[in-house]
């Protein structure tokens, strides 16, 4: 709390953006200096956690529960995330989450792509409630869904199955909405155009639409892999099975095993789960923040 | 596109012609149909299965009186809402649910902007602290949970250190009444104000220069065009962080779940995680149902203001 709460206090004096070089250079001089404080604080108090993080997991219990604190481990050690693969099978539960991940991020794409390119390009008379239908189900929140998608996935005997994680998930009405925003964008006399040499609806999709949109379904694409990855109530119910368990369920099974928290082993498991997420967001970033922003607002 | 087979040339020889034409028109149209049924309504059938029929299951279930997995279900009409109303545990459960939506959407709409002034400026070293800053956002909520009660922990976390440092002594975070909660709100803070930060800063790089120039020519000074000018412009994306961050923190679970299990005694069991424990640990299904129709309720209110808001002030991009 204490670090947090120098950014509140001091960010809302320098407001607006850069004024053309000022006459009050000294005073310049030292709002230069507070604003470079306020942003080492922020910076540190928005990364040591994650440092702190890497640097326990290498770390030997000794370390870890000495008193004076200790930054750094004194070798790099692997002890931990040994600890971590006999205590649960972690190669697997990273399987299970990469695969479900893609499969359902790309299967939600692609549900999302095909239905917004009909509800955009396909005249039909009732395109309208098609719509509504999609953009409703916006509204209605997950919470509410899961007791009765929980009995019907446990009716169908689909717990501990990876289409019992899968399926009740991959309606797609965010990406949908965000595609038939673009598409209603799209030229469309190069559509016309290609119906003209009679390509028909599937054809128009894939070679047309889809490679005009690529910048919206990256976005789409990476915004789902992240909610994938990270999902954690659903499969948390519908698996107790560590052959079909993701990695955010492991975790906290991991966290219940020992009655004392080891946390050597516990922040190497947390390193496992966070680090895909990581990596992806600090090599596409960018993509992904103009996905997480549009919907939002302009001015 | 429509039937236009009045054409005068074609109207002589038209009879033979004009139903052949109608019955291309039919075809087409027959073949629109299938198309559309082949590329929306898988997607369409999803939600009808999984988010509308549930909607209205849960209805359903919130009449009843009935255990989770057990085949016998008594109708009790609006029983389990009298029930919740009633129950000793709900003034705790809607405090604590208030407390929490009030302090992290407060709280991240005041430090997100903060921050998002701060990066707003062209300083050095911006760049790197937007990407600290958001990265938290995107890492999964039981990992985050994790690593904080790690920082947390009374005896050997890094908070510990820190407080002894400057002469204090930490609280027992995970087992104290009001430190539970407040851990949660910390750490929620933590992972969701970059988040905020950044549609402030697409807001901020909205505002137009010449307003500055033309108030920096009026002679006001910096605090002073915050305040009449920056702020209010800024107006219409505050609304909309704050429906969603509203939205979001109503339904924040994996936090709650991976720190503290909604203990202790309770104190930090909001009306989202009382859906998971009546539901799913206790196995009361129709009283969790009828806590989540309350829920969906307050969050479809919530949603209806900023839907009939969002039509009049906001674009989208």
């Amino acid at each position: 709390m204490s670090t947090t709460v120098d950014e509140r206090v001091d960010a809302p004096t320098p407001a607006g953006t850069d004024q053309p070089k000022g006459r009050r250079r000294p005073f310049r001089a030292h709002l230069d200096a507070g604003l470079y404080l306020t942003l080492i604080a922020a910076i540190l108090v928005m990364s040591v956690p994650l440092i702190w993080m890497f640097l326990a997991s290498f770390k030997e219990s000794g370390e870890i529960y000495s008193v004076p604190l200790q930054w750094l481990p004194e070798a790099f050690e692997w002890t931990n995330y040994e600890q971590v693969a006999t205590s649960i099978p972690i190669g697997r539960m990273a399987l299970n989450s990469v695969g479900l991940t893609i499969a359902g991020a790309g299967l939600k794409v692609f549900l999302g792509l095909t239905c917004a390119y009909a509800l955009v390009f396909i005249d039909v008379p009732f395109k309208r409630v098609a719509f509504v239908v999609v953009i409703f189900a916006l509204l209605i929140p997950s919470q509410i869904t899961i007791i009765p998608n929980y009995t019907l996935i446990a009716s169908l005997g689909w717990l501990n199955t990876y289409q019992g994680i899968l399926v009740p998930g991959l309606a797609s009405a965010f990406g949908t909405f965000l595609f038939r925003q673009h598409f209603r964008s799209l030229p469309i006399s190069v559509l016309e155009a290609a119906q003209m040499d009679g390509a028909g609806h599937w054809r128009r999709l894939w070679r047309f639409v889809v490679p005009m949109s690529m910048p919206t379904i990256a976005a789409v694409g990476l915004i789902s892999l992240v909610a994938e990855w990270n999902d954690y109530l659903w499969p948390m119910l519908v698996t107790d099975n560590t052959d079909t368990m993701t990695l955010p369920v492991g975790l906290t099974l991991l966290q219940s095993l020992d009655g004392l928290q080891n946390w050597g082993v516990l922040m190497a498991a947390t390193v496992v789960v966070t680090t895909p997420m990581l990596l992806i967001f600090l090599v596409l970033q960018r993509r992904l923040v103009s996905g997480l922003t549009a919907g939002a607002v302009t001015g | 596109m429509t039937a236009q087979t009045a054409t005068p040339i074609a109207t002589a020889p038209s009879q033979p012609h004009s139903t052949q034409r109608r019955a291309a028109q039919r075809r087409k149209r027959l073949r629109n149909l299938g198309f559309f049924a082949l590329l929306a309504g898988p997607n369409i059938a999803l939600l009808l299965i999984f988010v509308y029929r549930p909607l209205l299951l849960s209805f359903y279930y919130s009449m009843l009186q009935w255990n989770m997995g057990s085949s016998v279900a008594r109708f009790i009409g609006f029983e389990n809402y009298i029930r919740w109303f009633t129950d000793p545990d709900t003034p705790q459960v809607m405090g604590t649910t208030a407390i929490f939506a009030v302090t992290t959407v407060g709280g991240s709409l005041v430090l997100g902007l903060g921050l998002a002034l701060l990066l707003n400026k062209k300083i050095f070293g911006r760049g790197i602290a937007r990407t600290v800053a958001f990265a938290p956002y995107v890492l999964s909520g039981i990992a985050v949970g994790m690593l904080w009660l790690y920082i947390f922990d009374p005896r050997y976390g890094l908070l510990s250190t820190l407080l002894k440092a400057i002469g204090l002594s930490s609280p027992q975070w995970y087992t104290t009444s009001p430190w539970a909660l407040i851990m949660i709100i910390i750490v929620y803070l933590w992972k969701h104000v970059g988040y905020v930060a950044l549609i402030y800063l697409a807001g901020l790089q909205g505002v137009p220069q010449d307003l500055h120039d033309a108030a920096a020519l009026d002679g006001a000074g910096k605090t002073r065009t915050f305040w009449s000018i920056v702020l209010p412009l800024l107006g219409p994306v505050t609304f909309f962080l704050l429906i969603t961050t509203i939205l979001s923190s109503l339904q924040s679970f994996d936090l709650i779940k991976a720190m503290t299990d909604g203990g202790p005694l309770g104190s930090t069991t909001t009306l989202m995680y009382q859906i998971y424990v009546e539901g799913f640990q206790t196995g009361r299904a129709g009283f969790a149902s009828a806590a989540a129709t309350i829920l969906f309720v307050i969050l479809l209110v919530i949603t209806a203001i900023q839907l009939k808001f969002m039509e009049r002030k906001v674009h989208y991009a």
